[in-house]
């Protein structure tokens, strides 16, 4: 235990070594000094959020609104996928392998430069219907393995007693294939936080393009990118933290 | 008195010793600044790196994909005259200055104007060109606008490109207006085409090229440009020999009347246009 400590101190103490000798050789000019402005602002009002702060608001209204589309999408892409319709597995198919084959980046170009004139969507909505989409295709393949790694008894045991397709999946499969998925679904859910970042390209005012806003104008480089990633760390840790507790909630004692 | 005499000889005799040793260092500090500025260690390696960004008509590609435009033809001929070879680093506009910074290339030439901000982090040439923001507008959105306090109010959207001098007059001459910053000139342009802003704002003649490209959609509000920056070479701070060298050149080429020529062909011919279809 203790060795393990001394290794872990060890390889801690190298690694920010390296970092040290990393950013002092850069020949860099740091200003940490003029970042806190940025991060909350001190007006004659009162103390208010800077704009990376109100970057972070924007990132979490992105991210939230995206997620329950996602899983929403996820779901029923999964079910149809799992359905006898072959009209419906083939929609499925087609929307899970275009959209998981192709970059996001370019799909939020397609969907803002391209649908939304057509369709009226904002700038937000474009966004959004982006990320839900691209993530919702892996969610999809989350919620498929959940649902297939549920034993067939479960199933035969269901219908036997008289339960329907859907009340099947309502009380019986999917409570225990969301307890076995939760695990993939937070990693899923960071990764959406993480993308959601591709939104600055097209001008909306994440945490990223706060950032790199800031970084246009003063040109506080590394300084600005670093607190950005510190930012997008506190927000997946706090995710990461929160299922951890309802995965124990969840829990079942065998 | 003897003793007296001694202690002073002692004194004058470090002083000496220190003296000299003081000379000898800053002669070896200078060496070595000399040894470790940018143009010398160009010539060493014989090779010029420039940052710059493809920018229409200061930089581009040509048919068959080589970089051609006005900052291609002084970066040639600063290297030519140098009697090294050219590299160009094309690099994202808003991460151009950090390239620079961590020695990613040895200047950059890509039509930077001289900016307070920028200044603090970099050092400048003198001027080799000057350059100035213009705007155009949707026709239908901006209908009528002549002016440029039309357009410096809530209810109208202008886009510029992230970072660029166009972006820093939108903050500065349009306090009012909503502005939104992309990372590239086509979806600056395709924003005002899909009718989502009012206007762009970008450096001359890119506004008056679009108009001519587009002219059921755009038009120009107001003529020509309304600011006027200097653009010079930006380098990394602390390089003196560096600079004054860039300085020379520029002063050298500027009598010659090369620069007036260049500038010129690229931006008031289009001879060149044939070399791009």
């Amino acid at each position: 235990m203790a060795a393990d400590g001394l290794k872990f101190l060890a390889l801690a103490a190298l690694l920010s070594g390296l970092m040290i000798h990393a950013t002092q050789g850069l020949g860099y000019h740091w200003q940490w000094y003029r970042i806190p402005a940025y991060v909350v602002a001190t007006t004659p009002a009162g103390i208010v959020f800077g704009p990376l702060l109100r970057g972070v608001g924007v990132t979490l209204q992105i991210t939230a609104v995206s997620l329950v589309l996602a899983f929403l999408i996820g779901l029923t892409t999964a079910l149809m996928r799992l359905s006898g319709s072959i009209l419906g597995r083939l929609t499925a198919r087609t929307y899970l392998e275009l959209v998981r084959n192709t970059p996001l980046l370019v799909q939020i170009f397609f969907i803002y430069f391209v649908l939304s004139p057509v369709l009226q969507l904002s700038a937000f909505a474009s966004a959004v219907l982006a990320l839900s989409l691209f993530e919702g295709a892996y969610v999809s393949e989350i919620f498929r393995a959940g649902i297939l790694s549920i034993h067939r008894g479960q199933w035969e045991a269901a219908f036997s007693s008289g339960l329907d397709t859907w009340h099947t999946y309502r009380r019986v499969i999917l409570p225990q294939a969301v307890r076995n998925i939760l695990p993939p679904l937070t990693s899923q859910a960071i990764s959406l936080i993480k993308d959601s970042a591709l939104v600055s390209t097209i001008a909306i005012y994440d945490l990223t393009m706060q950032g790199q806003a800031i970084i246009a104008e003063t040109y506080l480089v590394f300084e600005i990118w670093f607190t950005v990633a510190a930012l997008y760390l506190v927000i997946t840790l706090a995710l990461s933290l929160t299922v951890a507790i309802m995965e124990k909630k969840l829990a079942v004692t065998d | 008195m003897n003793r007296l005499h001694i202690l002073f000889m002692a004194a004058v005799a470090i002083t000496i010793v220190f003296g000299v040793s003081a000379v000898a260092v800053s002669a070896d500090l200078q060496q070595k600044l000399i040894e470790e500025s940018t143009i010398e260690q160009v010539a060493k390696r014989g090779l010029l790196r420039v940052g710059m960004s493809t920018f229409v008509p200061w930089a581009m590609t040509d048919k068959s994909g080589n970089l051609i435009g006005f900052e291609i033809d002084v970066a040639t001929r600063l290297a030519q005259d140098m009697g090294v070879k050219v590299e160009f680093v094309p690099t994202k506009w808003a991460g151009v200055i950090p390239a620079l910074l961590t020695g990613k290339f040895d200047v950059i030439i890509g039509g930077m104007g001289i900016l307070a901000q920028r200044n603090l982090k970099v050092n400048f040439s003198i001027p080799y060109d000057h350059s100035g923001v213009a705007i155009v507008a949707h026709k239908q959105l901006a209908g009528g606008f002549s002016r440029l306090e039309d357009f410096d109010r809530s209810d109208v959207t202008v886009v510029a490109r992230l970072g660029s001098t166009a972006a820093a007059a939108a903050n500065k001459f349009l306090p009012k207006a909503q502005k939104r910053f992309f990372d590239d000139e086509s979806q600056v342009i395709q924003e005002v085409l899909n009718g989502k802003a009012h206007a762009l704002l970008a450096g001359a003649p890119l506004p008056t090229f679009q108009a001519l490209k587009y002219p059921d959609k755009l038009f120009l509000p107001l003529p020509g440009t309304f600011t006027k920056e200097p653009i010079g070479f930006a380098v990394r701070k602390g390089d003196v020999d560096t600079l004054n060298f860039f300085d020379g050149w520029i002063r050298v080429v500027e009598a010659e009347g090369w620069l007036a020529e260049r500038k010129h062909y690229w931006f008031e011919t289009n001879v060149w246009e044939s070399l791009l279809k």
